[in-house]
């Protein structure tokens, strides 16, 4: 973990402003950001522990815990509401058994909300690890469950 | 000869399965020895074709689609590489009606040109524009900005021309341009897909504005949601240094330009402009007082410019072209052309630049098509979540900036999301009060307290809780939120409350289940 803060804060830390970049850095390469790395970052950029912890929360798209080994995001916002993103969502918190915010059981999936990626035009939209997909179906979300699932 | 075959790059696209067509195709035409280069295109903006496959022959582009990848090998059967008839074959791509009719300044070269491709940009008329700028004195540059008509493209409308010549009129200093690339309302994708399509004309259009005002360093604040378009960004930026279009002597004009991409975090404020300056500065994205304005008090408390992604792009075809061409477009104070984007529950969603004035019907129905569910039309909602919904009687308003206003409603970042009649506009309205909530930065009361409330109030609504009280606490509350709010987040999330229970009071009193 210190290795991971010390190499994301020399990378950025002579930039102005840097402190999102740091924490960017962190997370890619961490997957979240720990707690424990707060005073380590507060100490290099001659920021408060306050400051620090303020700038983590108030983002959504920081985590201060570990995520699951795939983040599912599906969008809540009016285009994907339009085609009825809720029945996807229900269908998705039934079929990994867990809420949004959570981790299912075996580590395997993480559940977010997402508010747009833009791909309004194919609602509802989805996005695992970076993915996007559009159009997305109850049996579209198994599939990938599946194929997911069968990787690891 | 190599035959060229374009397949998207572009995120829409690769939601469709994108990469798959793309490979199956390198693969057929291994098999088959036949010699292909695949270009990886942005979008042409007509989403329900996608995959679009394009083919380069002797009568221009041909359009296949929606291509999946086990249509390939038929394709390949039917003589595709020849541009020859199957079932999937739409024709020459540019006589598409949906393409045909719009009048693409902004567009013209997204889903034409290979994106990252400095050659095809500049073979294409990319950064002729900024040739122009350079013989011109940093004021006639940002008279040309003003006369063109030119107003934001983020949604607020404001004259570019103005605000950047408060930028220019600032002692000179340490300056900066940053680019709003926080595009994070439902039913947008116009900054998406020109990232994706087109960077280099968001990367000329920045430079241009820093030898207009003399700012020497530039940012884009990009959303976090959007890879796609960080990948495309940051492969121009670092082509156009190569090449002397970023760096310390621009094109050999002595002057400086240095740009780089910085991402959100995924907080829908940071797209209101004094936020985003904090979120760069690397604090909490809370909306700052004004005054000072951002052009003389900005980033780092230096003279800034701040505008969309589109109205940055929009700058070199003005500057390449001259103002009097721009403005030649639109009606009344809306000058030039907008990308509109058709999305939610619509047949033929896509991108349409078109000069202002097209109407809500002609849109929705000539070019949308209808829903996607084959049900009647009921609501739109134009201008992201916190524009108004507009009911079918209201369809014929002309898509300009004053006429809508004339109705309560507002174009703002010119997307339009549409509903079929199975939508519960009481769900909507909660809705709005739930992601202000969410959304909010916290910093004023009316924002932050008043969308808690106003959910509250529309839970006991819709379960008939003491409903005709709570409808009217709903209302002054939205009275509150609208005068008393600090920025647009608060001060707007009535819009489509307010609209949504003048429209479709009905869905408000339902009988519970």
């Amino acid at each position: 973990m210190r290795e991971a803060v010390d190499l994301a804060i020399a990378q950025h830390k002579d930039q102005p402003g840097p402190l999102l970049q740091v924490l960017h850095a962190v997370q890619a390469q961490l997957g979240y950001v720990p707690p424990a790395a707060v005073p380590v970052i507060a100490d290099a950029l001659n920021l408060s522990r306050a400051e620090v912890h303020g700038v983590v929360t108030f983002y959504h798209f920081f985590r201060q815990s570990p995520p699951g080994r795939h983040i599912v995001q599906i969008c809540q916002a009016e285009a994907c509401r339009a085609m009825h993103c809720e029945t996807l969502t229900e269908h998705a918190r039934k079929r990994l058994s867990i809420d949004f915010h959570q981790t299912t059981a075996d580590g395997a999936f993480t559940l977010e909300p997402v508010y747009c990626l833009g791909n309004c035009a194919c609602s509802p939209a989805m996005m695992v690890d970076g993915d996007l997909y559009g159009r997305v179906t109850p049996e579209d979300f198994d599939a990938m469950v599946a194929a997911k699932s069968a990787k690891q | 000869m190599t035959t060229t075959v374009y397949i998207p790059r572009d995120a829409t696209a690769l939601s469709l399965g994108a990469d798959a067509v793309a490979q199956a195709i390198a693969a057929e035409a291994r098999q088959r020895n036949l010699d292909i280069k695949i270009v990886r295109n942005g979008s042409r903006g007509m989403f329900w074709l996608e995959p679009l496959v394009e083919v380069s022959t002797a009568s221009g582009r041909q359009a296949y689609g929606p291509v999946k990848a086990a249509d390939v090998p038929g394709l390949f059967a039917a003589g595709f590489l020849d541009g020859a008839a199957h079932p999937l074959h739409l024709g020459a791509t540019e006589e598409i009606p949906y393409l045909k009719s719009q009048e693409r300044l902004t567009f013209v070269r997204v889903g034409v040109i290979d994106p990252v491709s400095l050659d095809d940009y500049l073979a294409h008329g990319g950064y002729a524009g900024l040739r122009r700028a350079l013989t011109l004195e940093p004021a006639q540059i940002v008279q040309e900005v003003t006369d063109s008509g030119l107003r934001g493209r983020g949604g607020a409308a404001f004259p570019t021309g103005i605000k950047w010549k408060t930028v220019l009129d600032q002692p000179p200093q340490q300056k900066y341009v940053t680019c709003n690339a926080d595009e994070g309302d439902s039913g947008t994708f116009a900054d998406r897909m020109l990232m994706e399509g087109d960077p280099f004309m968001l990367i000329e259009g920045m430079t241009i504005a820093g030898i207009a005002v003399g700012a020497t360093r530039g940012y884009i604040y990009l959303r976090a949601e959007y890879p796609h378009a960080h990948r495309a960004l940051n492969e121009a930026i670092a082509a156009a240094y190569q090449a002397g279009y970023l760096g310390p002597d621009v094109l050999g004009s002595g002057k400086r330009f240095d740009l780089e991409v910085r991402l959100g975090a995924g907080a829908y404020i940071c797209g209101e402009e004094t936020s985003m300056l904090e979120s760069l500065e690397g604090r909490r994205g809370e909306v700052r007082v004004r005054p000072p304005l951002p052009a003389i008090k900005g980033l780092f408390g230096q003279p800034t410019i701040v505008n969309n992604v589109i109205s940055l792009a929009s700058v070199p075809v003005i500057l390449e072209k001259g103002a009097q061409f721009y403005r030649d477009y639109g009606m009344g104070k809306s000058r030039g052309t907008i990308p509109l984007q058709l999305a939610g529950n619509i047949k033929r969603g896509g991108v349409v630049e078109r000069a202002f004035g097209l109407t809500l019907r002609e849109l929705l129905y000539d070019y949308g098509g209808g829903s996607a569910s084959g049900r009647p039309l009921r609501a739109v909602q134009v201008g992201g979540p916190l524009g108004a919904y507009i009911p079918e009687s209201q369809f014929d308003t002309p898509l300009d900036y004053e006429a809508l206003a004339g109705i309560g409603a507002l174009l703002g970042h010119g997307g339009v999301v549409a509903f079929d009649d199975t939508v519960d506009m009481a769900r909507m309205a909660r809705y709005a009060m739930e992601f202000c909530a969410i959304e909010s930065c916290g910093k004023c009361t009316p924002c932050r307290i008043g969308s808690t409330r106003g959910v509250e109030l529309m839970d006991r609504v819709i379960a008939n809780i003491d409903r005709e009280r709570n409808l009217q606490l709903v209302e002054e509350l939205c009275e509150t939120m609208l005068h008393g709010s600090l920025c647009g987040l608060g001060g707007m999330t009535p819009y489509p409350v307010q609209s949504a229970l003048k429209h479709f009071p009905e869905d408000f009193r339902k009988t519970v289940q």
